[in-house]
C-alpha cells in the first residue's frame, strides 16, 4: 500500500519498548503497524513501528516521556 | 492404624509450590508450545513478535498486581532465589552493613553469609515474642554504613506477615535500600510497592502467582537500576552492536533466551489472580487456615509455631506433635492418609532457631486457594488419629 508522503519508522532499544509504544498508539487510536526492521536500517531488536509520515508529530507527542526510542527513519513508498 | 487415603491425595505443600495450577496457566503454556514457539526480541518475524508480546503482557500483569506504574521495572528470573541473589550480590560491597531479620529463608541468608566472608557486616534482628519483627528494632540496628534492609514479607515457617510498609518508611527516611522477599506473599496477600516503599522486591512465580516452576522475578524501584549490577551478562537481542551490557530496563537484567513458555504460564496465572481478586483469594485462604487452626487447638499434644490468628498470617501452619518427630509425622501423613506436606527446616534454619524448633523442625501444612474445607477436616482427622496412636 502506497501512501502519499510515505512512512516513518520508529526504532526502539528493545522489543519491550516497541511493544509498549504499540500499546500507547493503539490506546490513542493512532494508525500504526509493528513491522520487521527494514534491511537498510540498523536496529537489533527486530521490530519497529511504521506510521504514515503525516502522523509523525502526533506519534512523537504520544510517546514522549512514556517510552524511549532510538531513532526515526523515513521509509519511502512502502 | 487404619488407612484413609481413599485413593486421593491431599496437597498441603503449596508454600513450596502451588498445585494444582489454574487451567489458564496450563493452556497458555500449551498454546505457546503449539502455536508460538519463537524467541522474543530476537527477530521481527511473527513468532518472535508473538513471543515478545507474551512476555510483555506477563510483565504488565505483574506490574498491575504489585501496583507498579512501569512494567519495565519487573524483571524476570528463574525463581525468587535468583532475584534475591541479583539484589544482594548486585548491590553490596565489602564493608557495607546489612540489617536482616532472623526469620529469613536461606535464599537471603546464604548470599549474605557468603558476602560476610568477604567483609560484609550483618546485623540479624529477631522478632518479638509475638513473631513480629519490630520496625523500631530494625531502625535501632541501622548505622552510618548500612546499605540494605532485607525482610521476608511472611515467613515460610511461621506464616507471620511482617510490617513491610513501616520498615519501608524507615528505610526511606534513613536513606537505606529495602529488599522485600515476597516469595510467600506475592499473589496471596495484597502488596503495593509504592505503599510499602520497597526498593527491591523478589517474588516466586510458581507459588501464589500460579505460574510454573522456573519463574520468578524482581521489582526494581526507581533509580535503583543505576546502582544494581546484573547477576548475568549476555545477549539480550538489543544493542547487539555493542559488547557492553545494555544499561536500560528490563534488558540489563535479562540476558539469554528467557523461559518464554514458563512466563506464558506465569502471565496467565497472574491474570487468574487478578480476575479472582487477590482479596477474595486472601479471604478464602484465611478461612481455610482459620478452620485448621481452630481444629488443631482442640487436639491435645499439638503445638502451633506461629500466630494463632489467621488474619495476621499466610496460609502456612507449622506445628509439632508431642512424641512424634516431624519427619515421622510427615511420612505417616503420606502413607496412611495421602496427605502431602513438608517437614523439617524448610530452607530456613535461622527461622527455626528463632522459634526454638531447630534442628528437628516442624511439620508444615501450606494451604492454597484450591484446597477445600473437607480436605482441612481430613487433615485434622489424620492428626487426631496420629496423636491417639502415639499416646
Ligand atoms: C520466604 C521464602 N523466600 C524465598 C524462597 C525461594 O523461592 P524460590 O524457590 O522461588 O527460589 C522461598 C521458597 O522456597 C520462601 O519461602
Amino acid at each position: 500500500m502506497t501512501t502519499k508522503g510515505g512512512h516513518v519508522v520508529f526504532l526502539f532499544p528493545s522489543v519491550s519498548h516497541a511493544l509498549k509504544a504499540e500499546k500507547i498508539l493503539k490506546e490513542a487510536g493512532v494508525t500504526h503497524k509493528l513491522i520487521p526492521v527494514p534491511r537498510h536500517i540498523s536496529s537489533d531488536c527486530g521490530v519497529c513501528l511504521r506510521v504514515e509520515a503525516p502522523l509523525r508529530d502526533e506519534v512523537v507527542a504520544r510517546l514522549r516521556g512514556r517510552v524511549t526510542w532510538e531513532g526515526e527513519a523515513p521509509l519511502e513508498g512502502s | 492404624m487404619e488407612k484413609d487415603t481413599e485413593g486421593r491425595v491431599i496437597y498441603f505443600d503449596n508454600a513450596a509450590t502451588t498445585w494444582p495450577k489454574p487451567k489458564e496457566t496450563i493452556r497458555a503454556m500449551v498454546a505457546y508450545a503449539e502455536e508460538v514457539g519463537g524467541s522474543p526480541g530476537r527477530s521481527g518475524h511473527r513468532r518472535a513478535v508473538m513471543a515478545g508480546r507474551i512476555i510483555f503482557e506477563a510483565r504488565e500483569a505483574l506490574a498491575e498486581i504489585f501496583g507498579c506504574d512501569d512494567p519495565f521495572r519487573i524483571v524476570f528470573a528463574k525463581n525468587a532465589t535468583e532475584a534475591i541473589n541479583t539484589a544482594i550480590l548486585g548491590l553490596l560491597e565489602p564493608g557495607d552493613h546489612v540489617v536482616v531479620s532472623s526469620l529469613e529463608h536461606n535464599s537471603v541468608m546464604r548470599p549474605l553469609r557468603h558476602l560476610e566472608k568477604r567483609g560484609l557486616r550483618l546485623t540479624v534482628v529477631p522478632p518479638g515474642p509475638d513473631g513480629v519483627v519490630e520496625p523500631d528494632r530494625i531502625e535501632d540496628a541501622l548505622g552510618a554504613d548500612t546499605r540494605l534492609i532485607c525482610l521476608t514479607h511472611a515467613s515460610n515457617v511461621t506464616g507471620q506477615i511482617q510490617p513491610a510498609a513501616s520498615v519501608g518508611e524507615i528505610a526511606r527516611r534513613r536513606g537505606v535500600l529495602f529488599l522485600l522477599d515476597a516469595a510467600q506473599t506475592a499473589g496471596a496477600v495484597p502488596i503495593d510497592v509504592r505503599e510499602a516503599r520497597v526498593d527491591l522486591m523478589a517474588f516466586s512465580g510458581h507459588k501464589s502467582l500460579f505460574g510454573p516452576q522456573g519463574t520468578g522475578g524482581l521489582y526494581i524501584g526507581e533509580g535503583v537500576e543505576e546502582r544494581l549490577r546484573p547477576l548475568i551478562y549476555g545477549g539480550t537481542g538489543s544493542r547487539s552492536e555493542f559488547e557492553a551490557q545494555p544499561d536500560f530496563l528490563p534488558d540489563k537484567y535479562e540476558s539469554g533466551t528467557p523461559n518464554t513458555i514458563g512466563i506464558a504460564g506465569l502471565g496467565a496465572g497472574v491474570r487468574f489472580v487478578l480476575s479472582e481478586g487477590i482479596r477474595r483469594i486472601r479471604e478464602r485462604e484465611e478461612e481455610l487456615t482459620g478452620r485448621f487452626l481452630a481444629g488443631l487447638a482442640a487436639i491435645p499434644g499439638v503445638r502451633v509455631h506461629g500466630p494463632q490468628d489467621a488474619s495476621s498470617r499466610t496460609a502456612v501452619v507449622s506445628f509439632t506433635l508431642e512424641g512424634v518427630s516431624p519427619s515421622e509425622a510427615a511420612m505417616t501423613l503420606e502413607e496412611e492418609f495421602g496427605i502431602l506436606c513438608r517437614p523439617g527446616l524448610h530452607c530456613a534454619p535461622s527461622a527455626h532457631r528463632t522459634i526454638g524448633t531447630f534442628p528437628a523442625g516442624t511439620v508444615r501444612f501450606g494451604f492454597g486457594y484450591f484446597n477445600t474445607d473437607e480436605e482441612i477436616d481430613r487433615g485434622l482427622e489424620a492428626l487426631r488419629k496420629i496423636r491417639r496412636h502415639n499416646t
